[in-house]
């Protein structure tokens, strides 16, 4: 009966105090305020941790080195979403209290809940290289942005690469090609354009998913191993991807004819397999290591300041330099729009400008430490993908190293179709298409 | 003193009868109500309409609709959250088929799509019982997401396979889709959840409700005294995926805007078993405390140590938060194995004889 007692207490107390701890929520000051919605927990920690890191740190490098932003401050508070959609809208609607400029949902199935919100909301969604294809089209979608590059035209390079491989897309006519992807929206972006591939090209596709969280997959490798494919294209996450390798490892299949694309391909995907996993290659926009100007920059004002975010040694990931780049993207895009708007804490619709006119060049690369890391990128009001070529890293057992150039994307095919989707999924939304000519 | 009941005398039928027998009952559920309609929608902010309020009262239409079926029948299920997804995916192709009608005429639709789903994968209950019967309603659960995974039709051929609420109106007023104001899907979302919350307590203290629990306290002594134990219970199974099955297309429309089918997966159908448990099984009241219990514990817990000025890592919060959460349910089920709603009948007992318990 005493514990009972104590029991309504608690209740008690609980109902009193719940509506005094949530709405205690501290508003942002004279600062950008960026939400960053991460899971350092859950199935999906091994990707989010170094992305979450790289974006830690270079916000701070910018704070440490440079005071800022042209001397405004970033301000960013980490919202654990576990890669769970409604945990990261709540995640959203906590942190939109504190008037964000922009938001990383760094999940697809987030971004889909968050881009009906951008316009409404007036919150850049900024899903670089994930998130809704169609969203690129930026006549229907002027509030999301997902450059580099998208899925699709990840799916076109990664084919072109393969069809290099075997001396000539033509080719490619009766070659097996299987796509192991995750079972959700982000896993089915690239199917589209692999079918289109197959029908142009004449391979033979076949589409294998995996359910979520993708630790069972004994019965998609049985399937890999009847259909003995030529190539595997995996568009995986979390700890889908290092039970993949391991299985690919298992049944011996030639780890070289086996591309993840740039979610599949991190330190943490690999390292369980051992060497089983040696010559496994991944498609990127940026490249691996620590070898460049930015990653010693981080390391003098941040990691030797003690206020680094992971762990020094775990630098140079390909998802902690993935944050890296997007941290980049989103602090340039703000710079451009102080460019026009004035060196202030820029509001959101200022920000959208920014990220709008967006150029890229490579003499600013060269500026940022980053010449070589990545390539330019110029967005316009048509085009909110930039069309990004992709590289190929290839996994030596102990580190990423770049096998490829630049492979472009075949925007041929990938650009008619995303007009044609954009055109669907903004009428979805009841959407009017903006003319381009009149923004300026 | 306050909660006195010295000369309320019940004259008729009716007035023994009420749902809330005691005058001061009917005036806190009648202020209640009240407040529930003005104040959030006065006062509250988006956040807490749309990551608080708004998911609550869907958690609870859920959950009377899984008490309905594990409560007051005792047929065990884990199948809520495949329910839930017809009901979510049935709403979905209804509206786009038919965009003209009535989102809430929709809404009671899907309900009947899930009921008919329901009732089908509630016929081996007929022969299975207890946790044999979870296993089936598992696998319905499991089959369910599958199909819609993999039948492409369900989501309108979209290549993510997500599906996406339409805007839609209701006299005039925006209730789904992303222009619809917090406030106006809050509104519906509590309307739904009285009537439906009515229409349940009234089926409960009926001849069905009745022959429900005679089924579920013994069912061979339930069929001696005439209850017929395949259209009780397939009357359990239908009623109950029918709240499910609003519910579901509540979960798309109001509250998420765009669904996968990964938004109904197995924890899904757990979190509203576990709503059901805590709240209290066999209740209409304990299926709202259970929701509460679930969907604000969490979220107050990651946001105390905010409001306290404390500065955490949000992976070692996240951890404790886990940790807090699971303890409490542990805490609860130990102390008080009859849910929340058996915690508020003792307080209410509690405060009749109060200040001079005997």
């Amino acid at each position: 009966m005493k514990l009972r007692t104590w029991l309504i207490v608690l209740v008690t107390l609980a109902v009193a105090a719940g509506p005094l701890a949530l709405s205690a929520l501290a508003q942002g000051g004279g600062s950008i305020f960026i939400p960053l919605l991460v899971y350092r927990t859950g199935p999906y920690a091994p990707s989010g941790i170094p992305i979450a890191n790289g974006f830690v740190d270079y916000f701070t490098l910018v704070n440490e080195r440079d005071g800022g932003i042209n001397g405004v401050k970033i301000a960013w508070e980490e919202c654990e979403t576990q890669y769970d959609t409604k945990q990261g809208v709540e995640c959203y609607e906590r942190l939109k209290a504190k008037n964000p400029v922009l938001v990383n949902p760094y999940s697809t199935g987030i971004t889909y809940q968050l881009i009906p919100k951008a316009p409404v909301d007036k919150v850049v969604v900024f899903s670089m290289g994930y998130g809704m294809t169609a969203a690129a089209d930026g006549r229907w979608f002027p509030w999301v942005f997902g450059f580099p590059t998208t899925y699709w035209s990840q799916a076109s390079a990664v084919v072109r690469y393969i069809g290099a491989q075997e001396g000539g897309l033509d080719k490619l006519k009766g070659k097996k090609i299987a796509h192991i992807f995750h079972n959700s929206p982000y896993g089915k972006e690239a199917n589209p354009t692999l079918e289109e591939l197959a029908r142009k090209y004449g391979f033979e596709l076949t589409q294998l998913a995996v359910d979520h969280p993708g630790q069972e997959q004994k019965s998609t490798w049985l399937q890999v191993r009847r259909l003995n494919p030529d190539w595997i294209f995996m568009s995986g996450w979390g700890v889908m991807n290092q039970v993949a390798v391991k299985e690919a490892a298992a049944i011996g299949f030639k780890m070289d004819r086996f591309i993840g694309n740039w979610w599949s391909a991190n330190d943490s995907d690999v390292v369980p397999a051992g060497d089983g996993a040696k010559g496994y290659k991944g498609a990127t926009f940026h490249a691996p290591g620590t070898n460049f100007r930015v990653h010693a920059d981080i390391v003098k004002n941040v990691y030797d300041k003690g206020k680094g975010a992971g762990k020094k040694e775990a630098m140079g990931e390909p998802l902690y330099n993935r944050g890296v780049v997007n941290a980049m993207y989103a602090a340039e895009a703000i710079r451009t729009a102080m460019g026009k708007y004035g060196n202030k804490a820029v509001t959101a619709e200022e920000v959208r400008w920014g990220f709008e006119n967006l150029n890229l060049t490579d003499q600013r690369l060269e500026q940022l430490g980053m010449k070589g890391f990545t390539h330019a990128v110029k967005v316009t009001c048509e085009d909110h993908e930039g069309n990004g070529p992709v590289l190929i890293q290839q996994w030596d057992g102990k580190k990423w190293s770049l096998v490829s150039d630049w492979v472009a994307p075949m925007r041929d095919v990938v650009r008619p179709k995303l007009e044609e989707a954009a055109i669907v999924e903004a009428k979805k939304l009841n959407y009017t298409v903006r003319d381009c000519a009149k923004e300026k | 003193m306050i909660y006195r009941e010295a000369g309320q005398f019940k004259t008729t039928y009716a007035s023994d009868q009420a749902i809330f027998p005691v005058v001061q009952d009917r005036w806190v559920v009648a202020a209640l109500l009240v407040a529930a309609f003005v104040v959030p929608t006065a006062l509250a902010s988006d956040y807490w309409l749309q990551a608080i309020l708004i998911p609550f009262l869907i958690y609870a239409l859920a959950a009377l609709g899984l008490n309905i079926l594990t409560g007051y029948a005792g047929q065990l299920s884990l199948g809520t959250g495949g329910f839930m997804a017809v009901g979510g995916y049935a709403a979905f192709k209804l509206t786009s088929v038919f965009p003209g009608v009535n989102i809430l005429i929709i809404f009671l639709a899907a309900g009947l799509f899930a009921a008919a789903v329901g009732l089908a994968f509630g016929l081996p209950s007929l022969r299975i019982k207890g946790f044999y019967l979870a296993v089936a309603t598992l696998a319905a659960q499991f089959f369910l997401i599958w199909l819609f995974n993999k039948v492409a039709w369900f989501s309108n051929y979209a290549p993510s396979g997500t599906i996406t609420a339409p805007p839609r109106t209701v006299f005039g007023l925006m209730v789904t889709g992303p222009q619809a104001t917090p406030e106006a899907r809050y509104v519906v979302a509590l309307g739904l959840a009285v009537v439906f919350a009515l229409v349940a307590k009234n089926l409960v203290r009926g001849r069905v409700g009745r022959s429900w629990m005679a089924i579920r306290d013994r069912d061979i002594a339930a069929e001696i005294i005439g209850v017929r134990p395949l259209r009780t219970k397939l009357l359990a199974f239908g009623i109950s995926s029918f709240y499910c099955g609003v519910a579901g297309a509540a979960y798309v429309f109001l509250y998420l805007g765009s669904a996968e089918t990964l938004a109904f997966d197995i924890n899904l159908s757990f979190l509203v078993l576990f709503m059901v448990i805590i709240g209290g099984l066999g209740s209409i009241l304990g299926s709202f405390l259970g929701a509460a219990f679930i969907v604000m514990v969490p979220i107050f817990l990651t946001n105390a140590p905010h409001a306290l000025g404390v500065s955490l890592p949000v992976a070692l919060l996240k951890q404790i938060e886990l940790m807090i959460f699971g303890g409490l349910i542990l805490f609860f089920l130990i102390v008080e194995p009859h849910g929340l709603a058996r915690l508020w009948q003792i307080t209410k007992e509690k405060l009749r004889l109060w200040p001079f318990p005997h």
